[in-house]
């Protein structure tokens, strides 16, 4: 096509003149066509707004329905407890299903299905309340449970999370297809008693039945699913607080109180509306400044936003550690305790935080551990505080010469550091190589990955640092605790200390917690003096909730956020 | 006519199958393990979740029971969301984003040839300029930056009226669809209209509007029958792939919107290399994206004979 301008309109004034009138009635006749085109357009919209949907047009807070609005970081993967392992699904989970044990308000275990329970060093009995009801008004019995916990053993059912019912006999080899899974360490002595057999003695299986994992699941329902048990809210049975009355997939879910549950005193909303699924913060954001939504978690980017709005924030502390790993595979230089010496007194997680992160809430990393474990009577890191290395440049600058000598090099070789691609990750992994170069002159090259590939690459071994983090799966040091021991498949830069992995083994088979608190204190120790991961952060969050809104529950293990004891406080009256 | 049709299915359905080989072993050649989560699993475990996928089979066998699975219409289970069909997420999640993209669509279409048309009647002077001027800015500025500021634009609105005009995000009803869709189609719109504004300029001085002027036919007429028809036969030539693009290219107004459309599962499946899930949409899209040019040349050859085909 050519130059449109180069048309001979302009040049022949009788063209344009007639253009003129032209013009008038043109235009006119494309009005009506633009008019009609708007017509069409809205009579089709109207036609469409049958497709998909969910949202609606709901208030943050629903005062006449006793009803709350909010919205989902992603669309829940899965709702089928054996194959739950990611944080959004747990959550939802933690709402409507509930296993023998529970989290309650101030984050104590509590009783659930089971009134009573008694564990020893070999067994544990738990005894079912007799007015624990299903959703379809059936009880739940001792058998749902053991037919939950076989089909999540079972190694076509291929759970991710099998691992979590090893301490019951023979659970592994179940899942390794060595046995039946009727061989199970479990049985249902009657309707209401469930006996279990401890593979080894463990001192924190109450806290791995209240485990997501653990959750009952009725046989004959299961079955008449065909494999898509958890797929929509009809093809799930509700042994929680709430049950899902309505999921339009990716776009919204809608819980409501579940009638047969056996403790309503607990619960005070009739109706949890997850109208909205998106991962972007500023549309969540957005939302709640529309009053559609009644709290949403807020970033670095649209802080200053909701701090301008004068919002009332919160903040709390997700539980989850991160740190930088090193690679110990023969042939790289991490291996060299010197030069981990020296990252490790140029490195300040408190520069981190108020310089490169930037968000209210984050805690300078001091150990693996993070500070809200129990440790005997009160938290760990009170009872065990840990040792930091303050930055000393001039003796970090020492302990790279020496790593030089022991290496037999002049130049140390360039390091590969491994990390996210996400905004935050990339500039933390670009201040790390700038502090490292310019403290000890290192030549730092940063390889950022996607997710899966920063797997793949950890796995195989392909880096020198790598910027990882650990989210707790229960709640006892121990979630912590065997990370780096040598057959843990987490410790992907392959660290191996005997002796770290005696404290490991005291940890995991004794009952005596002062015994166990002290290994750990002893493996926090260790983790410090050979300097076998460099501590960033504990990572925090800031978040807005709805004033209207009280009593939701944050946890660092198990469903968060929780609203089942949340309740409508009207604020109206008082302002 | 209609071996002609046969003609161009068949080739259509030889594109969809290269479509379909291509994209498998690209897929398995991008580095990452789609069965890697944050922790790690025992061999077992990784065999046990092989198994069920099919990954403990040699590449070649997992192929041919791929293409034998395709025929039957079967795409298999996704890997994130392991107890659901893809065909399942495609029947629930592209009507969403066919919606969307139709909407859109009409949007851009309608507007494109509406303000090409205007540009080009009052050529040089301020309509032309200022629409012009808009169309560059809407063209440029990428749709997550326009998507985030008409998301601000409502909160802000809404909250000067003291009620809502239009929702912040969300889907479902009528109104949750103007905003999402008129950002979509923004930038085709502005692309469309520049194209028809030269199409038309084109055609003003064409001999067969010279003959209908001479004929003495009413202007609206000659405008209408003789200029729009003709000037607005590129726009319907680079509307099928557009469309395509629209239905499929939606994955940030989705993810702003908050909208549970098909490009938001495209996404997040490549990110999460969920095989099954990248497979099923990709050769899903590849069809419709095949079907669509094929529909584009039969109405072309309606409203323009000379093309037609025997």
């Amino acid at each position: 096509m050519s130059n449109p301008d180069s048309g001979t309109a302009a040049r022949h004034p009788q063209v344009a003149r007639s253009g003129g009138d032209f013009n008038r009635q043109a235009g006119l006749r494309l009005l009506a066509y633009a008019a009609a085109g708007i017509a069409a357009l809205v009579a089709l919209m109207a036609l469409l707004s049958g497709f998909g949907g969910g949202s609606g047009t709901a208030k943050a807070i629903d005062y006449e329905r006793n009803s709350i609005t909010l919205a989902l970081r992603q669309e829940p993967p899965q709702m089928d407890s054996t194959k739950l392992t990611d944080q959004v699904s747990g959550m939802i989970n933690g709402h409507v299903s509930e296993g023998l044990l529970r989290y309650d308000e101030n984050n104590q275990l509590a009783p659930g299905v089971a009134e009573r329970w008694e564990v020893t060093e070999t067994n544990a009995t738990f005894w079912l309340r007799e007015d624990a009801r299903w959703s379809d008004g059936s009880p739940i019995t001792a058998h749902d449970f053991i037919f939950a916990w076989r089909k999540v053993l079972e190694p076509a059912n291929a759970s991710e999370y099998a691992f979590f019912l090893y301490p019951i006999k023979n659970g592994e080899a179940i899942n390794n297809g060595t046995m039946a899974p009727e061989t199970l360490g479990a049985r249902a002595l009657d309707d209401r008693t469930i006996e279990i057999e401890f593979e080894n003695p463990i001192a924190y299986f109450e806290k791995l039945a209240a485990y997501s994992t653990y959750a009952p699941i009725k046989e004959s329902f299961y079955e008449s699913t065909n494999g898509r048990y958890g797929a929509d809210a009809d093809t799930m049975l509700y042994s929680g607080p709430f049950m899902i009355t309505r999921w339009v997939h990716g776009a919204s879910m809608i819980m409501e109180r579940n009638p047969h549950y056996w403790n309503p005193e607990r619960i005070s909303l009739d109706r949890i509306n997850f109208a909205y699924i998106t991962s972007d913060t500023n549309a969540t954001l957005n939302l709640f400044k529309a009053d559609s939504i009644a709290y949403t978690a807020l970033s670095t980017d649209n802080l200053p936003d909701a701090l301008n709005q004068r919002f009332d924030m919160d903040r709390f502390m997700d539980g989850s550690v991160f740190y930088i790993g090193f690679n110990y595979r023969d042939g790289r230089a991490t291996q060299n305790w010197h030069l981990r010496r020296a990252l490790q007194l140029v490195n300040d997680p408190s520069e981190l935080i108020n310089k490169v992160i930037k968000i209210p809430g984050y805690l300078p990393g001091e150990s693996l551990f993070p500070v809200w474990l129990k440790g005997v009577d009160g938290f760990f890191r009170q009872e065990y505080p840990a040792p930091v290395a303050d930055r000393n440049i001039a003796e970090a600058r020492r302990e790279i010469a020496l790593a030089k000598e022991q290496l037999g090099v002049t130049e140390l070789p360039p390091l590969m550091l491994l990390s996210g691609e996400d905004p935050l990750s990339s500039r933390m992994a670009e201040y790390y190589q700038e502090l490292f170069r310019r403290t000890l002159g290192l030549d730092v090259r940063l390889d950022k990955q996607i997710f899966k590939q920063r797997l793949a690459k950890m796995t195989a071994g392909d880096y020198d640092m790598v910027m990882a983090g650990w989210g707790p799966d229960f709640d006892d040091p121990l979630t912590f605790g065997d990370l780096m021991s040598s057959w843990n498949l987490n410790n992907r830069g392959r660290y191996n200390n005997p002796e770290l992995d005696r404290w490991v083994r005291l940890a995991q088979s004794s009952l005596d917690q002062q015994v166990r608190m002290d290994a750990f204190g002893e493996i926090q120790r260790i983790l410090y003096e050979d300097i076998v991961v460099l501590y960033q952060y504990e990572r925090g969050q800031i978040y807005v909730t709805n004033p209207a809104l009280k009593g939701m529950v944050r946890r660092a293990v198990g469903p968060d956020p929780d609203f089942s004891n949340a309740r409508i406080v009207r604020t109206d009256t008082a302002g | 006519m209609g071996r002609y049709v046969i003609k161009r299915l068949i080739q259509g359905v030889i594109t969809v199958w290269f479509i379909a080989t291509a994209t498998f072993w690209a897929m398995h050649q991008v580095p990452g393990d789609p069965l890697s989560n944050e922790k790690a699993v025992t061999p077992e475990i990784r065999a046990n979740l092989e198994a069920r996928y099919g990954l403990d089979q040699p590449p070649l066998t997992q192929y041919g029971i791929y293409l034998k699975n395709l025929l039957r219409g079967d795409f298999g289970i996704s890997f994130t969301q392991q107890n659901r069909e893809v065909n399942d997420i495609i029947r629930e999640h592209f009507p969403v984003s066919a919606t969307l993209g139709i909407l859109a669509i009409l949007f851009a279409a309608s507007g494109g040839v509406l303000w090409g048309a205007l540009t080009a009647l009052y050529r040089n002077r301020l309509p032309d300029v200022i629409i012009m001027f808009l169309v560059i800015l809407f063209i440029s500025v990428p749709s997550f930056v326009i998507a985030a500021l008409t998301q601000l634009l409502l909160v802000k609105t809404n909250d000067v009226l003291g009620f809502s005009i239009l929702p912040v995000a969300g889907w479902g009803t009528f109104t949750h669809m103007i905003a999402p869709a008129l950002v979509l189609g923004l930038g085709t719109m502005a692309y469309l209209t520049r194209l028809m504004r030269s199409s038309m300029l084109e055609v003003v001085n064409t001999d067969y509007v010279r003959t209908a002027k001479a004929k003495g036919l009413p202007a609206a007429r000659i405008f209408t029958k003789h200029q729009l028809r003709n000037a607005v036969l590129p726009v319907i030539t680079v509307l099928g792939p557009a469309i395509a693009a629209i239905t499929t290219g939606g994955f940030v107004v989705e993810l702003i919107f908050a909208i549970p459309g098909l490009g938001r599962y495209f996404v997040e499946a490549v990110q999460q290399l969920d095989y099954t899930v990248i497979m099923g949409t990709t050769v899903f899209y590849g069809a419709f994206l095949v079907f669509m040019v094929i529909v584009v040349d039969l109405v072309y050859g309606f409203i323009d004979p000379r093309v037609r085909v025997s």
